[in-house]
């Protein structure tokens, strides 16, 4: 009877940090879209992040692509051997890339390197009263801290995933026909046979929605921040690994609905 | 000395969850003068001031600043009034990414539409005003000593030239010499900015520094105003609560 009871307490526990958990969620979101409409409008600011946000992952982004793109080419072209469709190495390599691979994989760099660096400022301006300082001026710390960074985020993503979409699809080509000795001409016309226009749309939308996500993720736990330094780090855990998370379950939502409309 | 109210607490009850925090406040704050709340940490301090900072909503009662009543305004009215205020934090809560200079330009920058070189030139006023040496202007908060961040975060809360300004236990952790120091820096500025009428109210839980710098001195006990007095009066008071706060 006591367990029963223990249990229920428990059960009972975790459905009120759920509910005050996602009441907050709401909040914040609710802030966001409040102020990101409001003057003033901090363009310097939201520049810097997407500087940050962009310029500063494309390092990363072009190594992880390139190695991404050759490894998927040499694993299709072995398997593909077998069946003697090695030619469509190309295209396969290409439309993951474009609907899955570059949304995807720059979603969960960026969720480890600028959702965790924003949850990180966030959330050490939060323990050192710089937040405060900020609402005591009259500025919404919503606006000057938050806005910016989401926008950057849902900004510089699409672009990055771009680049990690080009920079795998050299790295594919390059392996398909140097290593493995695919016909050049055939790879390219099986390419502009197999790939449209669609696919690469599908993935530039997938990635606004990550940038989204992500960035807001990181955001809203840096906001959370509580007890000084170990909740800092503590935030910046959280929210890489919600960011994380809320990047895969979202693809499949977004797949299944992207592959209705398009 | 002048005894116009600049702040006004009446009937200001404040609670969390069913406890209460402010219990029924009344007193008032003149201007040109330096107003202590003294109190034991829990009494409730930090509270008060972000009611008077409009940051909170009183559960009752009324806060009249600057003869508005700043809990009636809605959020972008609280905002804007906010300009009349500025603050000391404790750790004077500069913003770690910019320099003392930037820092000190902030307000300015986000609420003037003056040219650079007029907050080039305000900047480098306030900042001497606050006796920070012309090496320190370029300098991250990281590389100042804690001394020299309260100045920094001094001339940002004087920028605005504001009617108000707040110091949030401005001597907190301080070795005794810096103490000295942010009081001798509390008092000046208040001597300088009399003209124009600044008034300030230091939140504190250190007695010898309250008695050196305050014109009126306020002590909470657990949401409660249990003494409000001239300063030298409060040094002498007979209620035994305070009597052993100072002998402390």
């Amino acid at each position: 009877m006591r367990l029963i009871k223990r249990l229920i307490e428990k059960l009972g526990f975790y459905v009120i940090d759920v509910i005050e958990n996602l009441g907050q969620v709401i909040t914040f979101m609710y802030r966001f879209f409040y102020w990101c409409h409001r003057p003033p409008y901090r363009l310097h600011l939201m520049f810097e992040q997407i500087y940050f946000v962009g310029n500063k992952s494309l390092f990363i982004i072009i190594l992880s692509a390139s190695f991404t793109g050759m490894v998927f080419a040499y694993q299709t072209y072995f398997g593909f051997q077998l069946i003697s469709v090695d030619s469509l190495v190309g295209p396969i390599v290409s439309i993951s890339l474009a609907k899955e691979l570059a949304p995807v994989l720059t979603g969960l760099i960026v969720a480890g390197r600028a959702g965790a660096a924003m949850a990180a400022q966030i959330g050490s301006m939060k323990v050192t009263e710089q937040i405060d300082a900020l609402e005591v001026m009259g500025i919404s710390s919503y606006q000057y801290l938050a806005v910016p960074r989401i926008i950057a985020g849902t900004v510089a993503l699409p672009m990055l995933s771009v680049v990690f979409n080009l920079v795998g699809n050299i790295g594919s080509w390059f392996i398909g026909t140097k290593a493995l000795m695919i016909d050049e001409v055939m790879y390219f016309s099986k390419l502009s046979e197999f790939m449209f226009v669609e696919d690469l749309v599908q993935g530039i939308i997938k990635a606004v929605f990550f940038g989204f996500i992500i960035s807001a993720v990181g955001c809203y736990f840096g906001f959370k921040v509580e007890k000084g330094a170990e909740g800092v780090g503590k935030g910046t855990n959280l929210a890489v690994v919600w960011g994380m998370i809320l990047v895969l379950i979202l693809d499949y939502f977004l797949t299944s609905f992207l592959i209705k409309i398009l | 000395m002048d005894k116009e109210i600049i702040v006004s607490i009446k009937n200001l009850t404040k609670t969390f969850a069913g406890h209460t925090v402010l219990d029924n406040l009344n007193f008032d704050i003149y201007k040109n003068t330096i107003t202590t709340i003294l109190g034991f940490s829990g009494a409730g301090k930090s509270t008060l001031l972000k009611h008077i900072l409009g940051l909170l909503k009183p559960t009752d009662g009324v806060i009249n600043v600057l003869g508005k009543n700043i809990s009636k305004m809605n959020s972008f009215e609280t905002r804007e009034f906010r300009q009349n205020f500025g603050m000391l934090f404790q750790y004077a809560a500069l913003f770690d990414s910019m320099t003392a200079f930037e820092n000190t330009a902030f307000p300015l920058r986000e609420f003037t539409k003056l040219p650079e070189y007029e907050i080039h030139k305000r900047v480098t006023e306030l900042l001497l005003s606050v006796n920070l040496q012309e090496i320190a202007f370029n300098k991250l908060p990281s590389e100042l000593s804690g001394g020299m961040r309260k100045r920094v975060g001094l001339a940002r809360a004087l920028a605005l030239s504001p009617q108000i300004i707040l110091y949030d236990e401005p001597t907190t952790g301080l070795d005794p010499i810096t103490t000295r120091m942010v009081n001798e820096l509390i008092k000046s500025t208040a001597l300088k900015h009399k003209e124009r009428g600044l008034t300030s109210i230091v939140i504190s839980h250190d007695v010898r520094a309250t008695l050196e710098i305050s014109d009126y001195v306020a002590f909470l006990d657990h949401g409660k105003i249990i003494e409000y007095l001239p300063a030298l009066e409060f040094a002498n008071s007979d209620n035994p609560l305070v009597k052993s706060f100072i002998n402390l």
